[in-house]
């Protein structure tokens, strides 16, 4: 018997390209990462626009706000609604999720709701936000919520719904509970989607929360953004939108290894 | 009809034996067969109509195979045995009680292996026996029994994707002798291994069941494999599923896998249940 290749050179094999030159995934990762520095440095240059900051300039106005700690105290206040929405869409979301996904009573109470509310173009709603919760954290913490709930919602229940039938006669023939089923089975088994959800879920509430300070009250990162534009800062606004990105990918990136740690360990190995 | 007896003993070359059909009124003999199945018939809906009045004992401690046409119900009546699917009338019957749904004196040894893939082989086997509440301890030293016995030493943590077909079903088979049930149901165990390990995998099962001392129900569309590995053959009719005829292949175990398969009852067995199959492919 033989067995597969060993997994832990998967993922820093080198390959070969057409010179002979040889880069690790480490390597070519870099490499497309300051691929698209360069590229963004020499279009700044050109310029495109008058109003599309060089790549260095970019950074040099985040080290500025970095160490004045303006992009700190911005980030307390857009962390608020953020961490207070995705939190609650993430809790109520997987529960709501699993249930419709287990049950057809549920699933007939909450589909309309979340499928509406997807489809829907949400910073239309968010002038009805405002009078309904007024400027402040309640109203943004809700644009979030609108934003990241349905795609977490509804990839849990397709999740759920479309469980292994033949992990779950499993469980029943080794005479496992209604329970055990549920959550040795069916949740590990849905676990991917279910992330994947959470993350573009994430994503989402990153949207609604900039949508909310640039459309309800310009706080946090979304006054920065428009503060500076109103003054022609660009390198500094360009600076607050990059920022928001690379700390969005970062939490994108912290949920994908929290879900191979405890709950699909045999990712870890590759395939 | 006259029940048990002997039907028909065909030539002395050939020993395949026909067993004549219990009926839906023969009592069962609990000690004789540890499973009974009495008048079961399956429709699936309204319109398929899966099984019909299905009779069978399967005698304790020997390997009773369901054979048939693709269509024939023999998955069907295999779940109904596990209690994995309701029957729409008829009982089965474990060690002489009726039974519906599944108990710790059965175990499942799946088609696709039904293994969790984000659980190690060493989890995968101790399932089963994690779902009765078995201590951790006790568990993993059971599955690192079964492992062994199977032939997976050395493969104790890896992940179901890092085996291969074969490796896989051993350890569906390990996980369901680890429960320690009396029988073993097994719905085309083989099917999805390749041919060379099929073999090898068919000559330690029949080693395996010999010191395990199972009562095994098999499923498998293979008659080479069914005459093989069997002391009973059902033959079932396609759909809806009855019983065609049972056979008994005296086969000498003692000799080896080779020459059981170049013995003469084992070829004429095969040929006359190709026969009786062909009859329902024209």
């Amino acid at each position: 018997m033989t067995t597969t290749a060993s997994p832990d050179t998967a993922g820093v094999e080198p390959s070969v390209n057409s010179t002979g030159l040889r880069f690790s995934g480490l390597q070519l990762r870099l490499m497309s990462i300051v691929g698209f520095f360069l590229a963004w440095e020499i279009s700044g240059h050109v310029p495109i626009s008058p109003a599309f900051p060089t790549f260095s300039a970019t950074i040099m106005a985040m080290l500025e706000m970095i160490f004045d700690g303006s992009l700190f105290l911005a980030y307390f206040e857009t962390l608020k609604p953020l961490a207070l929405g995705v939190g609650i869409s993430a809790f109520f979301g997987v529960a709501i999720g699993v249930s419709m996904g287990l049950n057809k009573k549920s699933r007939w109470l909450w589909e309309p709701i979340f499928v509406v509310l997807q489809a829907s173009p949400v910073a239309a709603l968010i002038p009805l936000i405002t009078y309904a919760y007024g400027i402040g954290l309640t109203a943004k913490t809700v644009a979030v919520i609108i934003l990241a709930s349905p795609i977490i919602v509804l990839n849990t229940y397709k999740a759920v719904g479309n469980a292994s039938p033949v992990l779950v006669q499993m469980s029943r023939a080794f005479q496992g509970t209604r329970m055990q089923e549920i959550w040795k089975v069916i949740i590990p088994n849905a676990a991917p989607v279910i992330f994947a959800g959470l993350r573009l879920g994430v994503a989402a509430g990153f949207i609604g929360v900039i949508l909310a300070e640039l459309l309800i009250t310009p706080t946090g990162i979304g006054d920065i953004i428009s503060y500076n534009r109103s003054i022609a800062k660009y390198p500094h606004m360009y600076a607050a939108v990059l920022s928001i990105i690379v700390f969005s990918a970062v939490m994108v990136g912290l949920l994908e290894k929290a879900e191979v740690k405890y709950f699909r360990p045999e990712k870890k190995r590759g395939h | 009809m006259n029940t048990a007896v002997l039907e028909e003993v065909r030539s002395p070359m050939n020993k395949a034996i026909h067993v004549s059909l219990p009926d839906a009124t023969t009592p069962t003999d609990p000690s004789a067969n540890i499973v009974s199945v009495r008048g079961i018939t399956k429709f699936y809906g309204s319109d398929v109509h899966a099984l019909e009045d299905v009779n069978l004992d399967f005698p304790t401690g020997q390997m009773t195979t369901l054979l048939g046409p693709s269509g024939c119900g023999k998955t069907t009546l295999l779940k109904i045995i596990a209690g994995l699917l309701d029957s729409t009338s008829g009982e089965v019957m474990v060690k002489g009680k009726t039974v519906t749904s599944p108990g710790p004196e059965r175990a499942f040894v799946f088609q696709d292996f039904a293994l969790l893939p984000w659980a190690t082989v060493t989890r995968n086997v101790a399932f089963g026996l994690e779902l009765t509440g078995v201590p951790l301890k006790e568990r993993e030293a059971k599955a690192k029994t079964y492992i062994e016995k199977v032939g997976l030493s050395g493969f104790e943590d890896k992940y179901p994707h890092e085996l291969s077909g074969g490796m896989r079903q051993r350890v569906g088979l390990a996980r369901a002798l680890a429960v320690d049930a009396d029988v073993l149901l097994m719905d085309e165990p083989f099917s999805a291994v390749d041919e060379q390990n099929r073999r090898k995998f068919q000559e330690d099962l029949l080693h395996l069941l010999s010191v395990e001392k199972k009562t095994v129900i098999f499923v498998t569309h293979s008659i080479e494999e069914a005459v093989y590995v069997s002391d009973q053959i059902v033959l079932l009719s396609p759909r809806p599923g009855r019983i065609h005829s049972i056979i008994r292949p005296e086969l000498d175990r003692s000799s080896s896998p080779d020459d059981i398969r170049r013995d003469k009852v084992y070829l004429d067995t095969v040929e006359e249940i190709w026969g009786n199959i062909r009859e329902y492919l024209d």
